[in-house]
């Protein structure tokens, strides 16, 4: 990845640069939240709102995703009243994110469904989507499970700056000559700031091609194992930087039942009631059947409607994520030699 | 950026109509074009939103049928005439009226699926001249469940209907005792010279056996339509819920020519 200019900036030219960068921008990137984390003593690493550079986590992979940052996991939609429905106040600066190729990357399906499906725009995510730009991380080290390479998620054109970590000190890439001034008084020095070339773990991503055999796997015994092993938590979905699916509901103000706001809440299709209609029915009643749809949509479902390849960018998060040690690069594997199977006309019980 | 597609409006509440007991037309002020078989986001007080079929719509109007199904339509059941509802839409590609000009239309429901399918029926009823025929069949649980009793003796006495109307389980004037299923051999598809159409609603498990039984009466595959029901939190194709494999019941449905309907498998 060769760039115009690159800038080595001591940490307290990196913090005067992100306070300069705060009075356009409000700045977000994964935050080390100490004994945050599901366990006792367990940390999280989430997006959040930073002023300097040390706050920013380098080392450890994000425990949620970016998305965040555009979709959060509650986020109020309208105030109303009884006459009336008013849009939530929308975001009042301009906003840049520290992200992974792979998070980068992530934006692009997030982009697909919230803007292009349908050929209809979602309003809450485009007010904040025109104020985006991303800040690359070089991402040197890699983390347990990760396989960005395996779906072509380590590369990225949409950044406006790269930056690299180097212990004290940061190398800053520009992309985006709106950022030009900031570095006037800095010399260039010869860095190339890199993405992932090669992860340890390689995956063989499935294809299906055709919807007649993604018919044929939901029949396939494959799935039937993960009735007993997936517990339909939906830690996987939430911790997705892919997956986008949400629940509208309102809450009114105790005071007043007409009076209340309406909100977008993460959803997840491992969880019940996901598709359950108004009389009460479900179609996918077992957690194996749950999983399978999951599956299928990152595999076969999104490409076969939008042609973009896989809804999946390898960051890892879901089997990171899994109480239940379920990975989803094995379940890719299982559904890669299911195919083989059905393409060769084995048959099962 | 001001267009909000999310964004409901309020709408004056011109009438309520019960049907039954538990499953009430809800009239409700509308100017926009309606096309037959679409459906619209209603606002469920204090709950959300849900899509609802239009169940009928004329000038200035528009109806939504709805059952009492507990906590989440409790705050609807409680509205009165002159009070405000949110609505938004209307959405859904609704049925290929056009296909149906000059031909047979054999138009197969059950309970609650006679709801998206009745502004048609009753436009193919007041417009004798728009298709051939109607052969009508409509199955209700018992006589209890009888929906819009008053329309259902309307086409009974439309001279291009010939209509069969069943409960499940009850001998009742005017009713057959018997599944849907039962009669689909009652009507005459032979003499149809294959100009006709099927239209096919209610729930999944007799949709797919009154597909079976179709097929079983060698009605060509593409001669079938048939309407989803899938939960929906937006209606825009954004929040996942309606959607088998490639397919998006809110955006590309939710009628689908069976061709196609019996590949969606959830």
């Amino acid at each position: 990845m060769k760039h115009a200019q690159t800038y080595q900036l001591t940490v307290n030219e990196m913090n005067e640069f992100l306070e300069q960068l705060s009075k356009k921008y409000d700045i977000y990137a994964p935050v080390r939240i100490s004994c945050g984390g599901r366990y006792a003593k367990d940390d999280s690493i989430i997006y959040q709102p930073i002023n300097t550079y040390q706050e920013i986590e380098f080392h450890e992979r994000s425990t949620y995703p970016l998305k965040e940052v555009l979709t959060p996991i509650t986020q109020t939609l309208f105030y109303f009243t009884e006459d009336e429905f008013k849009e939530s106040k929308s975001p009042q600066k301009d906003v840049l994110i520290f992200g992974r190729a792979c998070d980068i990357n992530s934006i692009k399906i997030q982009d697909q469904i919230y803007l292009q499906n349908g050929g209809i725009e979602d309003y809450f995510y485009k007010r904040i989507r025109d104020k985006i730009k991303f800040i690359l991380m070089d991402c040197p080290e890699q983390f347990e499970g990760c396989f960005c390479c395996s779906v072509g998620a380590n590369k990225t054109d949409m950044q406006s700056l790269a930056v690299s970590d180097n212990n004290g000190s940061a190398y800053v890439g520009i992309y985006d000559s709106d950022f030009n001034n900031y570095f006037a008084k800095y010399s260039a020095v010869d860095h190339e700031i890199q993405t992932p070339l090669e992860n340890e773990l390689k995956v063989d991503y499935p294809v299906i091609d055709n919807l007649d055999l993604a018919n044929k796997l939901k029949e396939h015994p494959m799935w039937k194992e993960f009735d007993a092993r997936c517990i339909g938590c939906g830690s996987c979905t939430v911790s997705c930087s892919t997956c986008t699916c949400f629940e509208t509901t309102d809450i009114v103000y105790t005071q007043n039942a007409h009076i209340g706001e309406r909100r977008r809440t993460c959803s997840s299709c491992m969880v019940d009631g996901f598709d359950k209609v108004a009389g009460g029915q479900s179609f996918r009643k077992k957690t194996s059947e749950k999983y399978r749809y999951k599956i299928l949509h990152k595999v076969y479902g999104y490409n076969a409607r939008f042609h973009t390849g896989p809804m999946c960018v390898g960051c890892g998060r879901c089997s990171a994520r899994c109480p239940e040690l379920i990975s989803y690069p094995a379940t890719l594997n299982k559904l890669s030699q299911a195919i083989k199977e059905i393409k060769g006309g084995v048959q099962h019980d | 950026m001001t267009n909000n597609p999310v964004k409901p409006t309020a709408c004056k509440l011109l009438d309520i109509m019960p049907q039954t007991q538990t499953e009430w037309t809800f009239r409700v002020k509308n100017n926009l074009p309606i096309k037959h078989g679409q459906f619209m986001q209603l606002s469920l007080p204090k709950v959300g939103e849900a899509p609802i079929s239009i169940s009928g719509f004329g000038d200035g109007y528009v109806d939504f049928t709805i059952r009492k199904v507990g906590k989440v339509t409790d705050g609807l059941f409680s509205l009165k005439k002159g009070d405000n509802i949110f609505i938004r839409g209307c959405y859904g590609n609704g049925w290929p009226t056009e296909q149906f000009k000059n031909k047979t239309v054999v138009i197969i429901a059950g309970g609650t699926g006679v709801s998206p399918v009745k502004s048609l029926v009753n436009m193919l009823c007041e417009h004798s001249n728009y298709a051939r025929n109607i052969y009508l069949i409509l199955g209700f649980k018992n006589s209890h469940s009888i929906l819009f009793a008053d329309e259902l003796k309307k086409w009974q006495t439309a001279s291009h209907f010939h209509v069969i109307y069943t409960l499940d389980d009850e001998n009742y004037p005017g009713f057959k005792k018997g599944l849907v299923t039962d009669f689909i051999k009652e009507i005459p598809f032979a003499s149809f010279d294959n100009e006709y159409e099927c239209i096919i609603v209610g729930p999944p498990i007799m949709m797919k056996f009154v597909g079976m039984g179709l097929l079983m009466n060698k009605v060509p595959e593409k001669k079938i339509w048939m309407s989803f029901e899938r939960k929906m939190s937006c209606g825009i194709g954004k929040c996942g819920h309606c959607r088998i494999d490639e397919t998006y019941v809110c955006l590309d449905g939710p009628v689908f020519n069976y061709t196609i309907g019996k590949k969606l498998i959830d």
